[in-house]
Parts: structure tokens; sequence; C-alpha cells
């Protein structure tokens, strides 16, 4: 769920757009790079940008009796960075923002920096510390995934306790916020931590070429990864 | 084993149902007339704000007229990222299976 419209007082929404402007920039022209020269890796980046479609549109009632909806944005910031990732979620908050009336245009870059950058970037740090570490890949991609959700809402709630400290201070409106975006995210973050290893599963089955091109994977760990599985 | 992966994520989506179930039925039993649960989590953070006496500056400029358009909507973003997914997944099954 996203910053509404009108709910980022100034001077925090314009904060949030020049700190996710640079993001945008270098996404845009690693993209353009990616398209130059790894062109086979296109249908893949297609994959990640539907995935933040279909996930962000599912609200799913949580626990505690309030509904949420994962991000997909874990699957793009493995995949191809938070840069790239950042601009896959720009297009959907868009989207989201001018048909749904969910999110808004003016809290577009609280929303891009919670969602495309900082989610992502979570993921892309786990997964490569743990592919280093040569922690089974699926599990990481998991645990990638899941954080990945979870540090968005996270985040969502410092932008919102920065914005309304309120009388209890930035720790105690941070705490009123987690409350409401971090907790009811736990279960569906998890939910996607494991949608998200799925699909890497069928990357890793159909399309490995594409994985060791990007230096996601070597060619050994696929080697073992696809005997795994037969 | 071969399906083990797609029966855990199976069986955790299962768990994530039931657990729902259980706790809707806790939920209503308690909830008053008119009451209404599982609203979203952006307009409880912005009932919070607003019990604060804040005002949003702005109001988004279009909204969909109906929760009925609404749901048209997310469903047809669904929609066009599964195709998506389908597509490029079947076309690389495909273009195995012929090499």
């Amino acid at each position: 769920m996203h910053i509404m419209e009108g709910f980022l007082p100034s001077p925090w929404w314009e904060i949030w757009f020049l700190v996710s402007l640079p993001f945008i920039v270098i996404g845009l022209y690693q993209l353009n790079k990616l398209v130059q020269e790894k062109r086979e890796a296109l249908p893949l980046l297609a994959v990640a940008g539907a995935f933040v479609f279909v996930l962000s549109s599912l609200k799913l009632p949580s626990f505690n009796g309030s509904c949420s909806h994962p991000t997909g944005t874990g699957l793009g910031g493995v995949l191809f960075g938070p840069c790239i990732a950042a601009v896959l979620g720009l297009i959907v908050l868009i989207f989201q923002a001018v048909f749904l009336a969910h999110g808004g245009l003016t809290t577009l870059g609280a929303n891009v920096f919670s969602m495309g950058i900082a989610g992502p970037a979570v993921a892309y740090l786990i997964y490569k510390a743990g592919t280093r570490a040569g922690a089974n890949t699926y599990a990481t991609v998991f645990c990638a995934a899941a954080l990945a959700d979870l540090f968005t809402y996270v985040v969502t709630s410092i932008q919102l306790a920065l914005a309304f400290p309120g009388t209890a201070g930035f720790l105690g409106a941070f705490s009123a916020f987690a409350a409401i975006f971090a907790v009811t995210q736990v279960p569906l973050a998890i939910v996607e931590g494991a949608v998200i290893m799925l699909v890497f599963k069928y990357i890793v089955q159909l399309k490995p070429e594409i994985l060791t091109r990007l230096d996601l994977l070597s060619e050994s760990t696929i080697q073992k990864l696809r005997e795994a599985a037969a | 084993m071969k399906y083990g992966m797609e029966i855990a994520v199976a069986a955790l989506i299962i768990v994530f149902a039931a657990v729902f179930l259980v706790q809707d039925a806790a939920i209503q039993a308690t909830l008053g007339d008119g009451e209404e649960a599982w609203g979203g989590a952006d307009g409880e953070a912005a009932d919070l704000i607003e019990a604060s006496g804040y005002e949003p500056w702005t109001e988004p400029f279009w909204a969909p007229p109906s929760g009925e358009v609404e749901s048209l909507l997310f469903a047809l973003q669904a929609a066009i990222g599964a195709v998506i997914i389908g597509y490029i997944f079947g076309y690389w099954q495909g273009s195995r299976n012929t090499t």
C-alpha cells in the first residue's frame, strides 16, 4: 500500500522526488546499455516488470484484519539491480496513481523510493551476499524477495514518521505506522518470497544462459540446480 | 523430489488461506453493525494522519467511480502482467523443445 495522494506535506514530497531521481536516471542509462549489449535479457526484463504488475495488483488480506499488497519488485532487484527495478516500479506506480487513485502523483517520489529502490536494493544485496557465501540459491532468492517486500513498508513507515512525527516524536510515530504497514506485510512478504523463489526455479530450468550472461549464477551452480531438479 | 518446491509453496498458500479464514471468523464475531474489517493498510494510515488534524493538500484528479470499476482496473493490471509472463515462459519452453 502506497502513500496516498496529498498525504505528504511540502517539503517532504519534493525531497523524495529529488532522492529518487538519480536512481531513475541511472536506471534509464543501464536499461539503454542492456538493450544494446544484452538483448537476449529483454524477455527476462519484461517478466520482471510483469511480475510487479501482477503482484502489486493483488490486495491480500493479512492476519490482523487489514489488507495490503505485495510489491513484486524483489525479482527485478535480484535480476537487474535497484536502478532498473526503480524504473519498473515507476511504471507501475504511475499506472496505479493515474488509473486507480492508488498512491498518488505528488507522493510518487516517496513511493518509488520505498517500492522501487529501497526494497530492490535489499534484494540485490542479499542475493549478492548469499551467492558469494555459497548459500542455497533458492533460499537466498526467497530471503531476498521476502525482505525486499517487508523493507519497502518499513521505509514507507519511516517516510510517514518523518513527515508526521506528531507529539510522539519520530520513533513513536514510526512504531505507529510500522504497526499498520509492516506488521500487515509480514505474512504477505513470506508468500511473495515463496512465489518469486518458484519463478526463479523456472528461469533456471528454462533460460539459465541469461542468468550466466547477467553474472547472476555460475555455470557450475546452474548445473547443480538443474541436476537436483531432474 | 521433482515437484518438492511446488508442493511446499502450495502448502504455504493453503496455510495462509486457512489462517485468514480462522482469523476472519474471529473478527466477524466481534464486529459491530455497519463496521467493516479487512480495509486497506493505506486507509488506516490515512485515518491515523487525519486524526492529528492534517488535511491532505491535494486530491487524486481522477478516482474510479465505484468499487466495481476499481476492481476491474486492478484485474486488468494483473491480467496484463500475467499475459506477458505466460507468453515469455511459453516461448522459452517452446524454443527449448524444438532445439
